[in-house]
């Protein structure tokens, strides 16, 4: 029986790619999402916006049908080019929409390299290294990277907020490092300073070293950690007497830290962040884009409001949508004319109007938001500012960019970025 | 290649026991000229994603099952000595991290790399093998855990949590080995080569030591036996064949980071093997294959039948459930109960029965 089976099967298995060639009236997007794993949640939220960018426009661009295929990854990037490559190879997707997470996005820049019939639009993976270190031709992002996120906020505090003497407590991988990245050239060209550094590893429980050792005399902390890891720091800092402000990075105050029980949501009022998105965003397009997103699926099936993973893959797919409808659904030549019309055209989003730049990076509006007490006494966010037009170098020139080297523990230098800026 | 192969399956167990061509069955000739003409029946992602993997995931297992059917040893830490030994390739090979790879010739990091991770398999079986049971369980998952959480924090040596990419097996005799055939045949010897060398480790004085081991240490001890030494050098031997799949692993991937090792892979060996069956060397390449199989195809499988591919584990977890609940002993444990109940079936013609 068991052995019928595997037989079935490998025959199946054997026989189907002579069948799985694209016809020539369809267009074959292959989604690559995280479905395992801790982005499980919004890996799932990034399927489901594929899906309503594409009903949208009723499932055709430039005059053919679209049809996807889910290849589900657990966030390494082994599994990611595993799938990728059965994509590509046994269902002979045209394009890949994906992946969702840093390590994986850059393990899909040198898988596109492989791959130069095909086009890979990033779904919403933010490590800088993917467009910025030998980034391939065809991988496009249209969302903006880790550091860019965290743009805006370092001279919204010492503008602002008047804080000028921060410590830093972040992730220590390279999210972290990037991300915090985005934040400190801006704070530290502002007239900020950086007292210490204090870098944790993923999915640490205990603080209470990094509490203990924190300086006295400090404006605000930066908390570049996210998800249980934010809300153990906040609970045990707010136990150790909680006395200076803080600073959150793109991943801390997300849904998962806001309605978390316990005294951590005491010491989050009046915490700026930055990232891809505000909730409250007044722009139209953002409120028709939420409201589509609340129609097209019922409550317990989605997010409150769409999440960053799920406004990512959205984002990719209106891009694919419009240079196919470009290029009248030709995807002949290599997809040259396809590639082109994705690299020059500008694309409207929900999020405002995104450009790429030489490397097929993204440039766009960033939004500084504050954690502020809603009604009932639960925590929301609340769009205080934005930064528009922030591109991959953050305002410098590729060369001083390049010059500051790529984001590590000890990258970018503070002192010597306040005296360049 | 195939000529290269066909000499290794011709010659390995002549030497294992005389008279060899008759013993062989015939199912076994069926599935070597299967293995050998693959080529012209799959496609690429055939050859290079599915047997690829199951090669390589199937001589990881098969190391497990060295140290479990036959020294009675379950060691979690088989997917970490692969893993070091990939890892060691891309630090003196060649990879895209150019400030820590060393970019040695090939005939220097290999040789590294297998002994590298053989001595790390050997300590680890040296701590390990005092221990008994479900402690030897855990002691090596400690070891493995620990393992990936320092590959994950160690920048200098490991690259952290980016690992290291665009590691690509040398191109000898003008063959680029990443390509879907030259990698299918090239895992395919190495498969086989392990799979013969541990059937005839299995049948030699050591092998056969080790399996009295297994049964009954304190006897053993008392022959005169050295029973700590016999169980390291087993997980010397068992370490070096893993080594070699993870090598494989490294190449197929292009890349290696800490999930390589995760606990997640870590567990999905020993799944393999239990699935499979640790009775026989066979075991884990079938193991290996319905993993990967289902790996690979249960999303399809999934959105075929209208439900939403995000539920792919499920079916995973559920075959896997199935399999271990009806037959413990893995798919060859079924295949024996099987053939075991076709020869209990009344003769036809006498009507009685061969016991």
């Amino acid at each position: 029986m068991k052995k019928a089976l595997l037989a079935t099967a490998m025959a199946a298995a054997i026989a189907l790619p002579s069948m799985a060639m694209a016809q020539d009236n369809t267009i074959k997007i292959g989604i690559l999402v995280a479905l395992e794993g801790a982005f499980a949640e919004g890996g799932a939220d990034g399927v489901r916006n594929v899906e309503l960018a594409l009903s949208q426009a009723n499932n055709m661009a430039g005059g053919k049908k679209i049809e996807t295929i889910v290849a589900p990854t657990d966030t390494t990037p082994d599994t990611t080019v595993r799938q990728a490559r059965k994509l590509i190879e046994q269902d002979g997707v045209d394009i890949i929409i994906g992946p969702l997470s840093g390590s994986e996005g850059i393990a899909m820049r040198d898988y596109a390299k492989t791959i130069p019939n095909n086009t890979v639009i990033n779904g919403i993976s933010g490590a800088l290294e993917t467009t910025w270190v030998d980034p391939a031709d065809n991988f496009f992002r249209f969302n903006l990277d880790g550091a860019q996120w965290g743009a805006g906020l370092g001279s919204y505090v010492v503008d602002e907020k008047g804080w000028k003497r921060v410590a830093t407590v972040a992730a220590d991988y390279s999210f972290g490092y990037t991300n915090f990245l985005g934040f400190a050239v801006d704070f530290c060209r502002s007239g900020g300073e950086i007292v210490e550094r204090f870098w944790v590893p993923l999915g640490s429980s205990d603080f209470g070293g990094v509490i203990a050792a924190m300086p006295e005399d400090i404006d605000a902390i930066y908390l570049g950690v996210g998800g249980t890891d934010a809300i153990n720091f906040l609970n045990q800092y707010e136990q150790a007497g909680a006395e200076t402000n803080l600073i959150g990075g793109t991943i801390m105050a997300d849904q998962t830290v806001l309605t978390s029980r316990g005294r951590a949501k005491e010491a989050l009022v009046g915490t700026p962040t930055s990232g891809a998105l505000a909730e409250d965003n007044p722009d139209p397009a953002w409120q028709n884009y939420v409201k589509a997103y609340q129609d097209a699926f019922p409550e317990d099936e989605r997010f409150p409001s769409p999440s960053l993973f799920g406004v990512g893959y959205y984002v990719a797919t209106l891009a694919a949508i419009q240079a196919l409808n470009a290029v009248d659904g030709d995807l002949s030549d290599g997809q040259n004319a396809f590639r082109e019309a994705l690299a020059t055209t500008p694309l409207e989003t929900p999020l405002g109007t995104v450009e790429l730049n030489e490397n097929r990076q993204a440039s766009g509006t960033v939004y500084i938001n504050e954690v502020v007490e809603g009604p009932g006494g639960t925590l929301v966010n609340k769009m205080v500012g934005k930064a528009e037009n922030v591109n991959q170098t953050l305002g410098m020139s590729a060369d001083e960019f390049r010059a500051m080297g790529l984001p590590s523990r000890d990258t970018p230098d503070c002192a010597a970025l306040a005296q360049g800026g | 290649m195939a000529v290269i192969d066909n000499t290794d399956r011709s010659t390995a167990p002549e030497k294992a026991s005389p008279g060899w061509f008759e013993s062989v069955p015939t199912a076994a000739w069926a599935l070597a000229a299967i293995m050998l003409i693959m080529p012209l029946l799959a496609n690429d992602f055939i050859l290079f994603q599915v047997f690829g993997w199951t090669f390589i995931l199937g001589m990881i297992a098969l190391s497990l099952m060295f140290l479990a059917g036959y020294g009675g040893m379950v060691s979690l830490i088989q997917m970490s000595v692969a893993a070091l030994g990939g890892y060691m390739v891309a630090i003196f090979g060649t990879s895209g991290m150019t400030d820590i790879s060393i970019g040695l010739p090939w005939w220097v990091f290999i040789p590294i790399a297998i002994v590298v991770a053989t001595i790390f398999g050997t300590i680890v079986g040296a701590l390990a093998v005092r221990t008994e049971g479900i402690y030897t369980i855990m002691i090596t998952l400690a070891i493995a855990s620990a393992f990936f959480y320092f590959t994950r924090q160690n920048y200098a040596i490991f690259n952290g949590y980016s690992g290291f990419n665009l590691i690509v097996p040398p191109q000898l005799f003008g063959v680029d080995w990443r390509s879907p055939m030259p990698f299918y045949y090239l895992t395919l010897v190495c498969a086989v080569l392990s799979y013969l060398l541990v059937v005839y480790v299995s049948r030699s004085p050591f092998g056969l030591a080790l399996q009295g081991i297994r049964d009954n240490p304190r006897r053993m001890a008392a022959l005169g036996y050295n029973v700590t030494a016999h169980r390291i050098a087993a997980y010397a031997f068992a370490s070096a064949i893993a080594s070699v799949g993870g090598i494989l692993l490294v190449w197929q991937n292009a890349q290696i980071s800490p999930g390589t090792a995760g606990i997640p892979a870590v567990i999905d060996i020993l799944v393999i093997a239990v699935i499979g069956g640790i009775g026989r060397p066979i075991g884990p390449f079938i193991g290996a294959l319905i993993y990967v199989l289902l790996r690979t195809f249960s999303p399809d499988v999934l959105t075929t039948f209208g439900m939403s591919g995000e539920r792919f584990k499920l079916l995973i977890g559920l075959g896997f459930l199935a399999l271990v609940f009806w037959s413990p002993d893995g798919v060859l444990g079924m295949w024996d109960r099987w053939k075991a109940r076709r020869a209990r079936r009344a003769d036809p013609l006498t009507g009685e029965t061969e016991t």
